[in-house]
Formats: C-alpha cells, structure tokens, sequence
C-alpha cells in the first residue's frame, strides 16, 4: 500500500478543493443523520462518514462530462459532483425539492447533468451498466470517463467478474473503486473472501495492475485518479482501484456497529480524512483562516439546505402513478 | 417484394433499423460471426462491424447490464438471449433496473431496450431450449412483452420494438422461425404494440392465443368449421399489457372463450385474460371459459413434447365443451 503522501506537487487550489469536498461531503451526511434523529429521513440510508476522501478525490480529479456510477452509500458520491446539498437532502426526505422529487430517495440519486448516472441498490449490477455506459463514449468516439464505485462485498459476487472481463476485453473507458472498509454490512470482508485484498489481489486475473492505496489520503486517492483517467482517456483500457477505508457509523441508519472490535473505530478515527487532511494543509502553510472561511461557506449551504428542505413540500401521492412507462404513467395497469 | 420465414423478417427488421438509425447496436452471445444460433443476426457484423454487432461473453447478466448502460445513455441496443432458459441470470437486470430507472429518476433515465429471445418448444431439446415462462415477464411494471406469430407481423413488430422507448421483450416462436414463408415488403413500416390481431373471425368461440401456438390455433378453427362451428382466433401479440378491448369485444359477441398457451398453466397468462374477461365481460359469457395450456411440470424430453403442448385436439375439445 503506498503511504506517501506526497501532496506538494498537487496545486494549492486543488488541494483547498479537496478540503471544501471532504469538509463538505463531513457536514452534509452529520446533517442527514441529525434529521434521521429527527425522524425526517423516511427509510433507510447508508452514510459515508470516514470515507470522504474517496468520493473528494475521484471528484477533483474528474472532468466535466464525466459519468459517475455509485452504490446505494451514495450520498458523497453525488454531492461530491457539485449537486446541492439541498437537493439531496430534500430527497433523503422525499420532498418535492429533492433530485427526482421525492421518488427516487436516498439509495438511488441521479443527477443526469452532473454526470451522476444514478445509485445502484443491488450489489455488483452497475458495474456491467457502467461497461454499457463506457462502450457509449467509446462508440461514439467521446474522451468522457466512468467511474464505478463500489464496496468490498461486491467484489463476491458474479457482475464484479463480468464486468471486469468486458471492460479489459474491450479496452473500456472505466474506472473500477472499491471501498474496502473491511467490513460486508456485517461481517468482515476477511471471513468470506479468498484473496487478502478482495479487489487488488483480482486484478491480475483480468491482466489489471494491483493498486491497493491509502482510501483515506485524499492527495494519493487524487493521484492515482488522475493516473487513471489519463490510461482510460489514452484508449489503454480500465483500471480497478482498491481504496482501504473505514466507515465511522454502522452499515445503514439502522446499525449501531456493535460487531466490530473495540479499539478499532477509534484506531481509524486517528486517520480521519477530514482532520488529518486539514493539518496537513496547515503544515503547508495555509492560513487557518482560509480553511475557516471554507468551513464557514460549507455550514452555512448545509444550514440553508436543512431550512429549504423542511420548508418543502411533499410530492403529490400521484406520483406512485407516474413514469411507469413513456406515456407518463401505468395507467393500462391499473 | 421478398417471401421470408420468420426468423428471416426478424433479420430483416435489424438490418433496416441499423440502417437507418446508428444508434442501434446488436448485442449477446454469438450474434455477430456466426450470426446467432438461430441466424437471426446473419450477415449484421459483416455489414455493421463489430462495434455495432457485439459477440458478447457468455454472460446474461453482463448483456443485460450492457443494455442498460447502453440504453440509459441514448443507444438502442438489442440483445439476443440464446435460450429463454438462458434468461434467469438477466432477471436482476431486467427487473430492478431496466425496467425501473426511468420510475426512480422521474423520466431522467430511461431504457429502450430490446431483449429477444426464443421462447417456446417444439425443436426436440427439454426444458432451458424450450422455456415458455412468458407470465414471470408480464408480473413486471415498466416491461413490454411481444410476441409475434408470422414473418409480417416479427418484422413489423420487432421494428416498434426497437422505436419504443421503453423496454420490450421480445419472444420469437422457435417452432415456427422457419415454418412458413410470406410476403414481407422491406420498408420499415413498423406495425402497432399494445393490441391484438384477429386472425380469423368467427362467431361461435373465440380462442385468444399467441406465438407457436397460434398454428395449432388456426388448425382447430379449420376443424371446428368442419363440424360446423365458427371460431375465431385472436393473436394477443402483445402479451404485456394485454389489449382487453377487442378480447372483451369478441367475447361480447361469440360468448364462449377458450385461452391457449405453451406455458404451464398455473398462473400462466392465461389466468389473467379469463380474470379480465370475468371482472368485465361476466355477463357475456355463455359457458365457463376454458384454458388449454401446457402441464405444471417441467418442459419433457422430445418423445414426449407434443403431449405436452396443446394439440389441435385438445383446442378443438376445448372450444365444443364451451357449446355443450
């Protein structure tokens, strides 16, 4: 596993970038889960709390036009495009100002004009619907890049295969991410994986590079995204990136988490990616008072988000009907 | 104008749609050097190349996914299922996303894909080659099933199929691929989803079928006409949504309903026509409606296939309990 960090060659805006991000994708989820406490997020969510540094460093590293594909632990994800928190908080909430208006929720957010091409729910599936997106630009002669993000637990089951075999056969424009936070909901990734490394030590099997890096240094997440893109946008095929990360709440809201060590989410919080990110800015020299008007900015969005979404209406019940098929609805069904 | 078999409109169909719009792609085990197991893509790679005809990993899950990736990016794709038996690791995709992506995204994704595959017995192979499972397909919100039964109406409908733009499963009648030969005029005319065809009028019985069983059909019509009854056959060709107004009509006016189908008969679509039929058209009904399908077992061995689809016989004993 690469432990530089080697931050110095990444430009100051990028970097502050990637702080705004990774503060912003910390404060954005807190909030989901202080409304969850509040009973205002109906259904389940899964948040991303400690692995930041993955959705932040992919994102940077990103361009316009790029297609994001993302698990139902997609909030940081699509946020991480630019997509406003009030609207995805609105639609944690179902409200009528939510990303599909309340339809879609929080395990399935899209945001077509943000490259967002939706949250998959069912293990393993995107990762083939990502190849079906990645053949598109190569079909149609387009630099854009897909990353597919994806857990530990998706590297068991079939698609993950699939999906690696096509993407190499054809030379695919994708980028494959896991987030090995060790754990498959409940159960170690360990216990029920024949490899270490569940996604590095497959790669040889698809005649792919093993990159196993440091998911919580969003500097060496940043790099080797680039590194990524670059091959993909070259025409040199995908690439399959193991990110090692840690989630700082249970597996969905429902989860206190209580099936792991102790000692071992403290150990983790060590390496929180957020507060280790922000010293290493101020070891570089940044003024606290930059990273303070960062933080300052972000709070006051995700302030304004909580306010506008409570303030919103819920979607009509007839949206049950709705976008059944392309005549706008099922009504021949019913 | 040419006279073609079935599986040779399906051919037909493709190659003017790629033809005319570059957005359609071919894809699934097979289709694209040899053509398909059934040569229902032949020729297609050679004229399109293999950027538009893609010879897939035996993978239908993967196609599957392909397709909505594909599809949820403004490509048309068409993937062939060599079997419909083959169809089971597809379900996952079929279900929880191709066919709901446009619900969750309000409209913001859509996919208009086109899964064919060849759906009933007949060629003496047992179960996985002869699967008829249509009813698992028609229970899913978002999906159209069509099933054609001639060469005009395969080429006419494959081509709605690929226009539409939601997704469509299209089942082709293995038996009869190459069963008779008609006169298909080439020009992209595309025929309408969503209703049934009559195939023969008659005013004493209607027999609602579709696909293979459609011959079977017609030929018990021709000895119900012998013995002097008039039955008339409705093709239901799209078996999802089911176009109950020209069943209902026809009942209305024959009040007696006989139903055939090669699948099972539990559950079977069949169940769902004499539901229709029951909770609109009760009052017509001059007898109890029949169905003659196959057995709840699981598709035989070739000795023993003809017992298990429904024989002209069987249709024929069906329609006379409806007047006695």
């Amino acid at each position: 596993m690469s432990k530089k960090t080697a931050a110095i060659d990444i430009a100051e805006a990028t970097r502050l970038e990637m702080y705004r991000s990774q503060y912003r994708l910390r404060e954005a989820e807190q909030r989901a889960f202080d409304l969850f406490l509040q009973n205002l997020v109906k259904g389940t969510s899964h948040l991303s709390l400690g692995q930041e540094a993955i959705a932040a460093g992919f994102a940077t590293a990103m361009q316009p036009g790029d297609l994001t594909f993302c698990t139902y632990r997609g909030h940081a994800h699509t946020l991480a495009r630019g997509v406003s928190v009030e609207k995805v908080l609105g639609e944690l909430m179902s409200r009528d100002n939510g990303l599909m208006r309340g339809k879609g929720g929080s395990m399935h957010l899209t945001s077509v004009e943000h490259g967002v091409m939706g949250s998959y729910a069912i293990i393993g599936a995107h990762l083939c619907i990502a190849c079906g997106a990645a053949w598109r630009a190569q079909y149609q002669g387009k630099s854009d890049v897909t990353t597919c993000f994806f857990g530990d637990g998706t590297t068991n089951i079939g698609a993950f295969h699939e999906a690696l075999n096509f993407a190499v056969i054809w030379k695919l424009p994708v980028v494959f991410v896991c987030e090995n936070n060790l754990y498959m909901e409940y159960t170690p990734i360990k216990d029920v994986t024949a490899v270490a490394q569940p996604a590095a030590d497959r790669a040889s099997a698809y005649g792919l590079e093993r990159i196993l890096i440091d998911g919580n240094d969003a500097d060496v997440v940043y790099q080797t995204a680039q590194k990524a893109y670059a091959r993909a946008r070259a025409g040199e095929g995908p690439s399959l990136i193991e990110c090692l990360t840690y989630r700082h709440s249970g597996h969905s809201r429902a989860d206190p988490a209580k099936y792991r060590p102790k000692g071992e989410l403290e150990k983790w919080k060590e390496s929180d990616p957020v507060k280790t990110y922000r010293a290493r800015l101020l070891a570089q020299g940044i003024k606290a008072s930059v990273l303070d008007e960062i933080e300052r900015v972000v709070k006051a969005e995700v302030d304004a988000a909580e306010v506008a979404c409570k303030a919103s209406p819920l979607p009509p019940d007839e949206i049950m009907f709705t976008d059944v098929y392309a005549d706008g609805g099922c009504a021949w069904r019913n | 104008m040419a006279k073609v078999t079935l599986v040779e409109a399906i051919t037909l169909a493709h190659n003017w749609e790629m033809s005319h719009d570059p957005d359609v792609l071919v894809l699934g085990q097979d289709v694209g050097r040899n053509g398909g197991v059934f040569r229902a893509t032949q020729g297609l790679q050679e004229k399109f190349g293999n950027q538009r005809v893609i010879d897939t990993p035996l993978a239908e899950g993967m196609i599957a996914g392909l397709c909505v990736g594909m599809a949820a990016q403004g490509l048309k794709p068409v993937a062939e299922i060599q079997f419909m038996g083959f169809i089971y690791p597809a379900m996952d995709q079929i279900v929880n996303h191709m066919t709901r992506l446009r619900n969750r995204t309000r409209g913001r994704l859509t996919c208009p894909v086109v899964i064919r595959t060849p759906h009933g017995g007949g060629i003496h192979s047992p179960e996985h080659h002869s699967e008829s499972v249509e009813s698992m397909f028609c229970h899913i919100p978002g999906l159209r099933v069509v099933c054609p039964s001639s060469p005009a109406r395969a080429y006419g409908l494959l081509l709605a199929a690929i226009r539409e733009p939601d997704p469509v499963l299209f089942l082709e009648p293995v038996r009869i691929y190459r069963y008779a030969r008609q006169e298909v005029e080439d020009n992209g005319q595309a025929l309408p989803l969503d209703v049934c065809y009559v195939l023969r009028e008659g005013t004493d019985c209607t027999i609602v079928t579709w696909g293979a069983m459609t011959v079977e059909s017609l030929k018990a019509a021709e000895e119900l006409a012998r013995q002097g009854i008039s039955a008339e056959v409705i093709d239901l060709a799209t078996i999802s949504p089911i176009d109950a107004e020209t069943i209902l009509d026809s009942v209305a006016r024959t009040g007696r309903l006989v139903i055939v189908h090669e699948a099972a008969r539990n559950v079977g679509v069949g169940a769902e026509i004499a539901a229709i039929v029951a909770e609109h058209g009760l009052y017509d009904l001059e007898a109890p409606i029949q169905r003659v399908t196959g057995y709840d077992t699981i598709v035989p061995l070739a000795r023993l296939e003809h017992d298990y689809a429904p024989s002209v016989a069987r249709i024929v004993a069906a329609v006379r309990a409806t007047l006695s």
